[in-house]
């Protein structure tokens, strides 16, 4: 997986340095305007007393950090976060692996099966969750009216998928997935077709059966390309918001709430910009910390 | 150690179509180095992939040691592959790459060493057992992919153009280093080239294949000395064999047949002291314009067309040490002779070696 830069042949920007920073001008700018700006914003919030309609800004320190730390539902969203993210990656990783494996072979509709499978991640966030939010509604649920139909559940019984605690937490993190697979699948079969097709077939001439090849060659092999999925689908995860906002908001008692979503909840809904900028500040360690180590694990698993 | 056979094997990759093999059917000997060799598209490399399980024959059947093994997965088969790209497994050490065989044929952990270190032994390679491929020259990958398959001790090797990723300079010394190999386990070998030097220097006996078919088996010296057809004559030698055509019959002499009549003559008088007294024999004169010449160290190589005669206009070569100090300059014309005993005869409409037509043949 190593890619060396090349050596740009002609030195083009060096002998007309304007043409080089126009050329780079607009992804710095988008950078310093989308993420960094709204970066320092927040900083500067966390620090202070902001609210919505609020005229003046007061600097108070550590404030908002020592009363969002005490508040359980602060607690509780965290916790959610990482049981979402763990989760959701946990079976993102294993179902697109499958998925790579079943599709990396021709068959004949292998492009229908591709293109259907790469929909939902295609498909824009809100819709696919709407159609979702339909599909697990407490009336009108097909996935109930199934199991009632073959007399899994009587009808007066029925679970409410998004209404109870844990089925609810178990139902955004499935949609969740549904979402990432397709995603987590595309890399897994670029990983794959980078395998030469040589190595699978001297280890099924050395012996080795289906298991082995796949937990002691194809995957090892596949390592730094799995990181990178791993790497994004837990920034994906960690930081998305709009299947909790769109399923539950939240609920029921902040059972499915998550960090991003509380700052939402608490910095925009609630007015409190402050509380909300220092709950989303929470997140920077974390992912920093994530971006790291699978940086790290991919170049020293880089192989050939 | 086995014997492989295959009895009509035929694989067809897509219905309709000419298959890739068609009717192979062969059988080696005990301990044999047999060399299948042809142009790429012959079928050489389907046809041992067939015999490795890694493809499934359209029809026919493949015996390795007496036992029908087309049902059998390759880990059943006994056999060991080297492949072209060596296919060493990247994130391994060479130890664990050397290992992986014994691994996963249940081979028990504590013998593992000994015989990786054996292996590694055998083949020169055991200073390198801790570093990844990735950091091994050409030459030691390939020594080790032949450890990794001499490790399990498998009933047939299988080798798949396994020098050809090597520079000309080192490919000479792996290809002395596999024969001194195979001398030493043994076991018998199918081999896979398009290269006629290898599979002139290292076979016992040579398969030579084009589109799907066998067109003859035997020793290198059968096949070049006596090739079975006008393919087989031309794909063999380097300047390939002259085929002029005349009548029905397609005439061919190899171009180090083919002398200015003054070298021939002077031979006839003087007896060659490497064949004693033998005589030359009766020979057919032809006029030869020279077009150009190579001149390529040890050897001249002249390129040019009959002049005169049956076969007037037809394009020959001739190639002669350059301690013969004749000179043919380009465009004029030569008196050139062929001795008859050399000359080799084919039917015109199917290929094949036909019976010696008497003369004259100017």
């Amino acid at each position: 997986m190593a890619v060396t830069p090349g050596k740009p042949a002609s030195s083009g920007a060096s002998r007309s340095p304007i043409l080089g920073a126009v050329m780079f001008a607009p992804s710095v700018l988008f950078i310093v305007l989308l993420i960094g700006v709204p970066f320092c914003l927040a900083v500067l919030y966390a620090f202070s007393d902001a609210r919505i309609g609020s005229s003046g800004l007061h600097f108070v320190g550590l404030e908002n950090f020592r009363s969002i730390l005490q508040s359980p539902s602060f607690r509780k969203a965290l916790r959610n976060s990482i049981v979402f993210t763990l989760c959701a990656q946990a079976i993102v990783i294993v179902c697109s692996n499958v998925l790579s494996i079943a599709l990396e072979k021709p068959f004949r509709g292998r492009g229908l099966v591709r293109f259907l499978i790469l929909l939902p991640w295609v498909a824009p966030v809100s819709l696919g969750t709407i159609g979702w939010k339909w599909i697990l509604d407490s009336i009108y649920s097909v996935i109930t009216w199934v199991l009632v139909a073959f007399h899994f559940v009587k009808p007066y019984s029925a679970p409410m998928w998004l209404g109870e605690p844990h089925l609810a937490m178990a139902s955004v993190i499935l949609v969740h997935c549904w979402r990432l697979i397709p995603f987590s699948t595309v890399i897994m079969l670029a990983g794959r077709s980078a395998i030469s097709k040589e190595i699978p077939e001297a280890a099924a001439i050395d012996g080795a059966g289906f298991w082995r090849t796949t937990f002691q060659i194809n995957l090892p092999m596949m390592a730094p390309i799995l990181s990178v999925a791993v790497l994004f689908g837990i920034i994906f995860t960690f930081t998305d918001m709009t299947v909790v906002y769109i399923l539950t908001a939240g609920g029921p008692f902040d059972s499915t709430q998550t960090l991003p979503s509380l700052a939402f909840a608490t910095g925009i809904a609630g007015s409190d910009l402050a509380a909300g900028a220092a709950i989303s500040l929470f997140l920077v360690p974390v992912l920093v910390l994530v971006a790291y180590l699978m940086l790290r694990v991919a170049h020293r698993a880089e192989v050939v | 150690m086995a014997v492989v056979e295959t009895r009509n094997l035929t694989k067809v990759f897509k219905q309709g179509e000419l298959g890739a093999v068609n009717d192979v059917s062969l059988i080696t000997e005990e301990g044999e180095f047999l060399v299948f060799l042809g142009p790429s598209g012959s079928g050489k490399t389907t046809l041992l992939r067939m015999i490795a399980g890694l493809e499934t024959p359209t029809s026919g059947e493949i015996l390795i040691g007496g036992q029908v093994v087309n049902r059998l997965s390759p880990r059943e088969r006994r056999i060991a592959m080297v492949f072209q790209s060596y296919a060493l497994y990247p994130h391994l050490t060479v130890y664990k790459n050397i290992a992986f065989p014994l691994k996963a044929q249940g081979v028990p952990t504590t013998e593992h060493r000994k015989k990786v270190e054996w292996a590694a032994g055998l083949l020169g390679i055991g200073k390198l057992l801790d570093r990844k491929p990735r950091e091994l020259s050409g030459g030691e990958r390939q020594r080790v992919a032949l450890a990794r398959a001499i490790v399990r001790e498998p009933a047939v090797f299988l080798l798949d153009e396994p020098l050809s990723n090597l520079d000309a300079k080192l490919r000479a010394s792996a290809r002395e280093e596999l024969e001194r190999f195979h001398e030493s386990v043994g076991t018998t070998t199918i081999y896979v080239t398009h290269d006629q030097v290898e599979a002139m220097a290292m076979g016992d006996r040579i398969v030579v294949m084009n589109f799907g078919e066998v067109r003859q088996v035997g020793t290198p010296a059968e096949v070049y000395d006596e090739p079975a057809d006008t393919f087989v004559a031309t794909f063999l030698g380097s300047p390939p064999m002259n085929l002029v055509e005349k009548e029905d019959v397609v005439v061919g002499f190899r171009p180090e047949h083919f002398f200015p009549v003054s070298v021939l003559a002077g031979r006839a008088a003087v007896p060659d002291p490497m064949r004693g007294a033998d005589r030359e024999g009766p020979y057919v004169p032809l006029n030869l314009r020279v077009s150009h010449e190579e001149y390529l160290g040890s050897e001249r190589i002249l390129y040019g067309a009959i002049e005169g005669g049956a076969f007037h206009g037809k394009k020959v070569i001739s190639r002669m040490s350059s301690t013969l100090s004749v000179r043919c300059d380009p465009g004029s014309v030569h008196a050139f002779a062929v001795t008859e005993r050399h000359l080799k005869f084919y039917d015109r409409s199917t290929g094949k070696r036909t019976a010696a037509r008497p003369g004259p043949w100017r």
